[in-house]
């Protein structure tokens, strides 16, 4: 098993009207690591996916091995020894590595013969330069356990040349680097190529060989990975030669907490550990970021203050008075919540862009009072004043907000609830699939919020956005608070220790 | 209307496309269903034409043959109320047979210890009492729904069983009268309590009821802050949470409601028809409703002309039956067909590039 190079050459895809590629070449030498830039929508997954024959470029060719090869299908890909590693994993969680590895062959007999192929996946586990418990479940290995599992996998299947979609996305950064450093000496070893989608320019300056970078459908720079610096690179990816402004900080935090909450704890859910908090409180014109790996409570203390879980012990206090997250207390307390995932947990998909910029404020009039009867009147003038401020790009305002592009989505939710006089808003993942330009504007308003007095509770998977924003870091783990920090000048490397839950002997 | 004020130029005729949408839909299953109907007459060697001719007079074509239609409709009017309401949360509730049944043995129950009492405050008395046995019943649906996370279909279907044997066992128990021997029956609610017709007609007053109920639930669902909130929470729950919306209270809220509705039909099939309780209640007025909502993909508005539709196969089968020679189940399995097309043409919502909201972005 030996790697292979590819090489694409005038690579042009077509949607409708849409171009999502043009003349794209790209040319990955066997053996290296070739990471492949780009903002969203900048083309990267339909170039793999035209690679690996998930969709018919209408122009252009491919060569493996410096030979023209057909790839119809996924099949095609599967025979030339392609391989992708997704961004979400692909592994049932049920079953165990083995089950899972021996699964994914394509020829799976009628009747499997486990004592045989226990034998043949100990020897292949025994050959790899990092090995995974055989007899392990999936759904128990941690998020870097699952990720290796991924590439067994692929190594599993012959695969000769993998493409990794954003990788590290759903790791520490000590899990990105071992997994990174890992499939960079499988290159370097001769066994496998690998392109890496990602938009982490750090990753880039660490482990690539080789870089492309893809803008609107377009290659717009690359090369030796040495020979560019991240300014150049962003000029690539974003156009011009800037990247999105640290949001100014202005005033200090109030001394009364705005939000706060004591020995709150929520059922355990599905074998894991539930909410654990012994106190936590945030102030008025204060970030406090959450960090830590996915699943480790973020998402669990986000649904207990929005209202969509109940807690099962403990105090959750607003401004001094208990908060339940009911309708009355969140509009009396100017309580809002910018949820993760902003159209499955904050929208309702097929109604309107109008509609859904009103869910805040449907049933209250002007004067604040209750209002009975819907007056599309105000309804109306409230959207169109928050599509035009926030610059939303919608085909109607009367569109389902489902057919939205994501970025467009979030400034819909975003405008919403920043709406009128917030003082305490709570902020998931607000980032999260969106490009650099939207990403530089969330975090400005959510910075423009807390300049304003606002108290901002912030959980966040991306570390870097949480060091950018934050007054003051708290790390959860396990459904606990195991960590605080101040926010500007903060130590990475601490943080990143306490989410891989190694607190209580530092790494 | 204005739209999307200083960018790209907005798409203004989407909402029109859209509501053109929701009309063609239906009567473009209407069509099909029509269609495959017309092969399965021609396979019994029945003229389809013939069919239509007689559809027509039995249904609309006469004062008389109008007015079995529109007595026919108007319960199917409440029924279907029974099932669009909760529709609204996004709860298929399907338990309005039993609501029916119920409701109308609670309006002849409610009668017995008000002997002499005036007719209006009894009819009232009746109205409520059949109301609040149907919104009990679905309501358990909804509160088991919310409370519990259980299937709210299921639990409805389980429920119209339960409900109809303690509706047999109660007529044929305690609350019969001695006297119906052949056809088990409680006691009349007296003549004088009747509702009388609508003046210059033989319909009875139900339709009122009904097309008043239907406006009724439209105006709350479309235009009141309720109702908005419970469109909210049919679309995405999750989101309703967030907005700290009382989910469970407008689960069960509408679920008694859409219960009050089917109650009510079974309280006006007594007091305007029957005059007591007993199995002609349980007439399918339940199982229909629920086509006709989902004909009129749970629009009250689109309820009437839907209802009046199945209202008028009903009263045109006897003749249908009797000059084509065709059997009864005939117009059976037109409903059938009219069922599957309109679930079907539902898949089909927003396939159609035509009708979606032109992209204006790159």
């Amino acid at each position: 098993m030996s790697a292979i190079g590819i090489e694409a050459i005038g690579i042009g895809k077509r949607f409708g009207a849409f171009t999502a590629l043009a003349d794209v070449a790209l040319k990955v030498a066997p053996g290296s690591m070739h990471f492949l830039l780009g903002e969203n929508g900048a083309g990267k997954s339909t170039l793999v996916k035209c690679m690996l024959g998930y969709y018919r470029p209408d122009e252009g060719s491919f060569l493996v091995d410096n030979r023209e090869v057909e790839i119809a299908r996924p099949a095609d890909a599967d025979a030339l020894g392609l391989g992708m590693v997704y961004q979400h994993f692909t592994l049932v969680p049920a079953m165990t590595v083995a089950e899972n590895l021996v699964m994914s062959r394509a020829d799976v007999p009628a009747v499997i013969n486990w004592a045989q192929e226990r034998v043949a996946l100990e020897a292949f586990m025994a050959a790899m330069p990092f090995q995974v418990p055989l007899d392990a479940e999936v759904g128990a290995l941690a998020a870097g356990e699952r990720q290796k599992t991924e590439i067994l996998k692929q190594l599993y299947l012959q695969r000769r040349l993998l493409v990794l979609d954003e990788p590290t996305s759903v790791l520490t950064p000590q899990e990105a680097e071992e997994m990174l450093g890992t499939v960079r000496d499988l290159a370097h070893g001769g066994s496998i190529t690998a392109i890496v989608i990602t938009h982490k320019l750090k990753e880039v300056a660490r482990f690539a060989d080789e870089v492309t970078v893809l803008r609107r459908g377009r290659r717009t720079g690359g090369g030796s990975a040495q020979g560019l610096t991240p300014a150049d690179m962003t000029a690539m990816m974003i156009g011009e030669p800037q990247a999105p402004a640290n949001p100014e900080r202005l005033g200090a935090p109030g001394a009364e907490p705005r939000l706060e909450l004591r020995n709150l704890t929520t059922a355990n859910d599905g074998g894991r550990a539930g909410l654990d908090i012994a106190a936590l409180s945030v102030c008025p014109r204060e970030i406090v970021g959450i960090a830590g790996v996915s699943g480790n409570g973020q998402k669990e203390l986000v649904e207990v203050i929005g209202g969509q879980r109940a807690p099962s012990g403990g105090e959750m206090l607003v401004a001094g008075q208990p908060y339940d997250g009911t309708r009355e207390l969140a509009q009396a307390r100017a309580v809002r919540v910018l949820p993760e995932e902003p159209l499955r947990n904050g929208c309702v998909p097929r109604m309107s862009v109008t509609e859904n910029l009103n869910l805040r404020g449907f049933d209250r009039d002007a004067a604040g009072g209750h209002r009975a009867w819907l007056s599309r009147g105000a309804m109306v003038e409230r959207a169109q004043r928050l599509i035009t401020g926030y610059r939303v790009r919608a085909p109607s305002a009367e569109a389902p907000i489902g057919v939205l592009s994501g970025g467009n989505v979030q400034r819909c939710v975003l405008a919403r609830e920043l709406d009128g006089q917030v003082d305490l808003l709570i902020v998931a993942n607000p980032c999260f699939g969106l490009d650099v330009k939207a990403v530089g504007e969330v975090r400005a308003r959510i910075m423009a919020a807390r300049n304003a007095g606002t108290a901002v509770l912030l959980v966040s998977e991306d570390l870097d956005e949480i060091l950018e924003l934050s007054d003051r870091i708290l790390v959860m783990h396990g459904g606990q608070v195991v960590h605080e920090a101040a926010g500007p000048g903060a130590d990475a490397q601490a943080i990143g220790a306490h989410m891989l839950g190694s607190h209580h002997s530092p790494a | 209307m204005t739209t999307a004020g200083a960018q790209a130029p907005a798409d203004r005729w989407y909402p029109w496309r859209r509501a053109l949408e929701g009309a063609l839909a239906p009567m473009a299953a209407l069509v099909l269903a029509w269609l495959a109907f017309t092969l399965f007459l021609l396979l019994l060697g029945k003229s389809p034409a013939e069919f239509l001719d007689l559809f027509w007079r039995g249904a609309f074509g006469s004062w008389f043959s109008l007015q079995n239609t529109l007595q026919r409709a108007a319960p199917l009017l409440l029924t279907a109320l029974c099932v669009a309401i909760p529709a609204q949360l996004g709860l298929v509730v399907i338990g309005g047979e039993a609501a029916v049944a119920l409701g109308g043995l609670a309006a002849t129950a409610a009668v017995l210890p008000m002997l002499g009492a005036p007719s209006l405050l009894v009819q009232l008395v009746m109205a409520l009492a059949g109301m609040a046995a149907g919104a009990l019943w679905i309501g358990l649906t909804g509160w088991l729904r919310a409370k519990r996370g259980i299937n709210e279909t299921i639990a409805s279907l389980v429920l119209t069983y339960i409900g109809l044997a303690l509706f047999n066992h109660l007529v044929e128990g305690v609350l019969r009268d001695p006297a119906s021997l052949n056809k088990p029956s409680t006691w009349g609610i007296e003549d004088r309590n009747m509702l009388g017709p609508i003046p210059g007609t033989d319909v009875h007053p139900g339709l009122i009821l009904g097309v008043l109920a239907c406006v009724a639930a439209w105006v709350l669902i479309s235009r009141t802050s309720l109702g908005f909130a419970a469109r909210v929470t049919g679309g995405n729950i999750r989101a309703a949470q967030l907005q700290g919306l009382p989910v469970h209270r407008l689960m069960i809220g509408a679920c008694v409601l859409g219960g009050a509705c089917a109650g009510l039909a079974g309280m006006v099939e007594v007091a305007a028809v029957h005059g007591r309780a007993n199995a002609s209640l349980i007439a399918g007025y339940g199982w229909s409703g629920i086509l006709i909502a989902f004909l009129s993909r749970h629009n009250p508005l689109a309820i009437m002309p839907m209802a009046l539709l199945l209202g008028g196969l009903g009263a045109a089968g006897g003749l249908l039956q009797r000059r084509m020679g065709v059997p009864d189940a005939t117009v059976m399995v037109l409903q059938g067909f009219i069922f599957v097309a309109i679930l079907a043409s539902e898949t089909l919502a927003g396939r159609i590039a035509w009708f979606q909201p032109r992209r204006t972005e790159t």
